[in-house]
């Protein structure tokens, strides 16, 4: 009971910061309504019982990808007016799409199909579930775990190189 | 086990409300006298120009982001590792697999520094 009670306060946060976020004038200024929404979806991950997602969402969502949308909308210097300009007659495709996906999502929450069940864990064992994860990633998936490291370094060194390049065609110029 | 997370939500709850309640404090009793040299943008005296995030920023910004999103990415893998430390059966095994995961990514580091990407010129 409680639960739901807290379900719906992270949710309605999340649709009216998500309703901000598009209706918002400036650009930094809906990135940090998007920051909001994420978070609340973060708390909807904890109430699922699984807080090594709620941890991924704030980690990466809230840190990383809101820090490269903050350094896109800082960099490329768009305003509402030039925006105009990029748009393409997208919303003629963008709008029925968005459309039939409110229909089928309506359709789907009325007729209930959609159940969240703790598919047959028992809560004691749900609260262990990041240990879970980190036992399976420590132990069977141990490779690819290491190999993660080597892409991460290789983004890495391939950021900085590109940077350093410019920065040598800077001088000759 | 929910009620576990109690603590992280009533410091949320109290933090947002000493946040609010001071913006809304000082919005209620401050002494209002606006006029348009006030409200106007302090940028050093001189007329403002634009707004503050339009403009020209350093690429340099971009390394630092990069760098912040592998170690951030990097912070998440030691999450799940963190809970299992306290096995002891295993927590040595572990140990030195995450010692060899964060030298890999130091690497990446070490290597950015020696390039002179770090620096602020």
């Amino acid at each position: 009971m409680m639960e739901q009670v807290f379900f719906y306060i992270f949710s309605i946060i999340a649709v009216i910061s998500a309703i901000s976020v598009i209706s918002a004038r400036s650009a930094v200024r809906s990135a940090f309504y998007l920051i909001i929404t994420l978070m609340q979806v973060a708390a909807i991950f904890i109430l699922l019982r699984s807080p090594f997602l709620a941890a991924v969402q704030v980690f990466i969502y809230v840190g990383a990808v809101m820090v490269l949308f903050l350094f896109a909308v800082m960099v490329l210097d768009i305003g509402r007016e030039k925006l105009v300009a990029y748009m393409h007659h997208q919303s003629v495709i963008a709008v029925p799409a968005v459309i039939v996906f409110f229909i089928m999502g309506a359709y789907m929450i009325i007729r209930g199909g959609w159940n969240v069940s703790n598919a047959g864990f028992p809560e004691a064992a749900l609260a262990k579930s990041s240990e879970v994860i980190g036992k399976e990633m420590f132990g069977r998936y141990l490779f690819p775990f290491e190999v993660v490291s080597l892409v991460l370094l290789i983004a890495l060194i391939g950021a900085v190189a590109l940077v350093l390049r410019g920065r040598e065609k800077d001088k000759q110029c | 086990m929910l009620l576990s997370y109690l603590p992280v939500l009533i410091m949320i709850g109290f933090v947002s409300f000493m946040a609010i309640a001071v913006l809304l404090m000082s919005a209620v009793f401050s002494p209002k006298n606006p006029y348009h040299e006030k409200l106007i943008a302090w940028e050093c005296g001189l007329e403002p120009v634009g707004e503050a995030n339009k403009g020209r920023f350093r690429v340099h910004f971009f390394v630092i982001s990069i760098l912040f999103v592998i170690f951030d990415v990097e912070t998440l893998y030691l999450f799940p590792w963190a809970t299992l430390l306290a096995d002891k059966s295993i927590s040595g095994f572990i140990f030195v697999e995450m010692i060899i995961f964060v030298a890999v990514l130091a690497l990446g580091l070490i290597y950015a520094w020696a390039k002179g990407a770090l620096e602020w010129v």
